[in-house]
């Protein structure tokens, strides 16, 4: 276990290692903010951006949304979008000193960049290091969405300065970062084209849901599926 | 706002919450099941890929539009290719599909 010392260390160096993503996390917040406006209103986009900070989850029920969607569907593509915090709470928990809620409390702290930063390889995490990583994203994701929605109420019709455009980039981007897992292309590939066959069909975020069930194929023989 | 806003908010929050605590709660050195494990890491690809695609095409009700935004995403998917930070994609796909927007 590492000395109390050894973790404000880290909590400093995850401090310093986040500001580059602090800064992509407050323009990404800001496009949000810009498209979750009209769609949401200033006071619900805020807070959400407050209460969930998930950017790929709030992405997504906020695309089901302005599609025409209802709270369920919008609900069901963050959360399943969101499941993937199981795999990476269940990494960092051996690593984790406290007991209880204090643990629940710091696995708040997962997000993508801090998780990824924080592997130390062959299984070992640096929690202090993560949460000092998120410490400095969070205040820069709720004030990147408090500048988006007051631009938004600027800038008039999103659409016009191809905002829209926004979703599928950030979204692609997640993606290229999932591809490098085995397996991952073709699992792509497969929920890509289930949403396209469903999209002219099924009501707004039901494509999006059945495309979670290409996933299964990671149940194949694992030599397809093999972990990294 | 409407009722389908606030719900939505409220049900992010609640699930993102547990979600997030639930290995640290659960999992204190144990593993996933190893059939959920298989399945939950590819979850995210899937979604991310089915989410470029209703990006893309969808938003004008229930057909498969093509318009600038296909010239926004084709940037964005290069300058992923060079690396680019995502901030940098983002505005990238905006900028193009923007000026495709204003030329056509």
């Amino acid at each position: 276990m590492p000395s109390p010392d050894a973790g404000r260390g880290s909590l400093s160096s995850g401090l310093r290692a986040g500001v580059p993503y602090a800064i992509a996390s407050g323009i990404v917040g800001l496009s949000f903010g810009v498209l979750a406006r009209p769609v949401m209103g200033v006071a619900a986009a805020v807070v959400m951006s407050i209460t969930v900070f998930a950017g790929s989850a709030q992405f997504a029920a906020l695309a089901v949304l302005a599609a025409g969607g209802g709270a369920l569907p919008a609900i069901v593509a963050g959360f399943l979008l969101n499941l993937r915090f199981v795999p990476m709470g269940i990494a960092i928990a051996p690593w984790l000193r406290h007991r209880g809620w204090l643990r629940a409390l710091r696995g708040q702290a997962l997000v993508d960049a801090s998780w990824a930063m924080a592997n130390r390889g062959e299984g070992r995490f640096d929690v202090d290091f993560l949460l000092g990583a998120t410490a400095i994203q969070y205040p820069a994701w709720v004030l990147g969405t408090i500048a988006g929605v007051i631009a938004g109420g600027v800038i008039g019709d999103p659409d016009k300065l191809g905002l829209d455009a926004i979703f599928p980039a950030f979204f692609l981007g997640l993606l290229f970062v999932e591809l490098r897992r085995s397996g991952a292309g073709t699992v792509a590939l497969l929920g890509a084209l289930i949403a396209l066959v469903l999209e002219p069909f099924a009501p707004p975020g039901v494509p999006i849901i059945a495309a979670a069930l290409a996933a299964l194929l990671g149940l194949r023989s694992p030599q397809g599926s093999r972990p990294r | 706002m409407s009722a389908t806003v606030w719900i939505t908010v409220a049900g992010l929050t609640i699930t993102t919450a547990a979600i997030k605590a639930f290995g640290p709660l659960v999992f204190g050195g144990r593993q996933l099941p190893p059939l959920l494990a298989r399945v939950i890491p590819l979850l995210a690809p899937a979604l991310l890929a089915a989410l470029v695609v209703t990006e893309t095409t969808g938003g004008h009700g229930r057909t498969i539009s093509v318009d600038a935004r296909v010239g926004g995403l084709v940037v964005a998917a290069v300058a992923l290719w060079l690396r680019a930070p995502l901030a940098v994609v983002v505005v990238a796909a905006a900028a193009v599909t923007a000026l495709l927007r204003l030329v056509t």
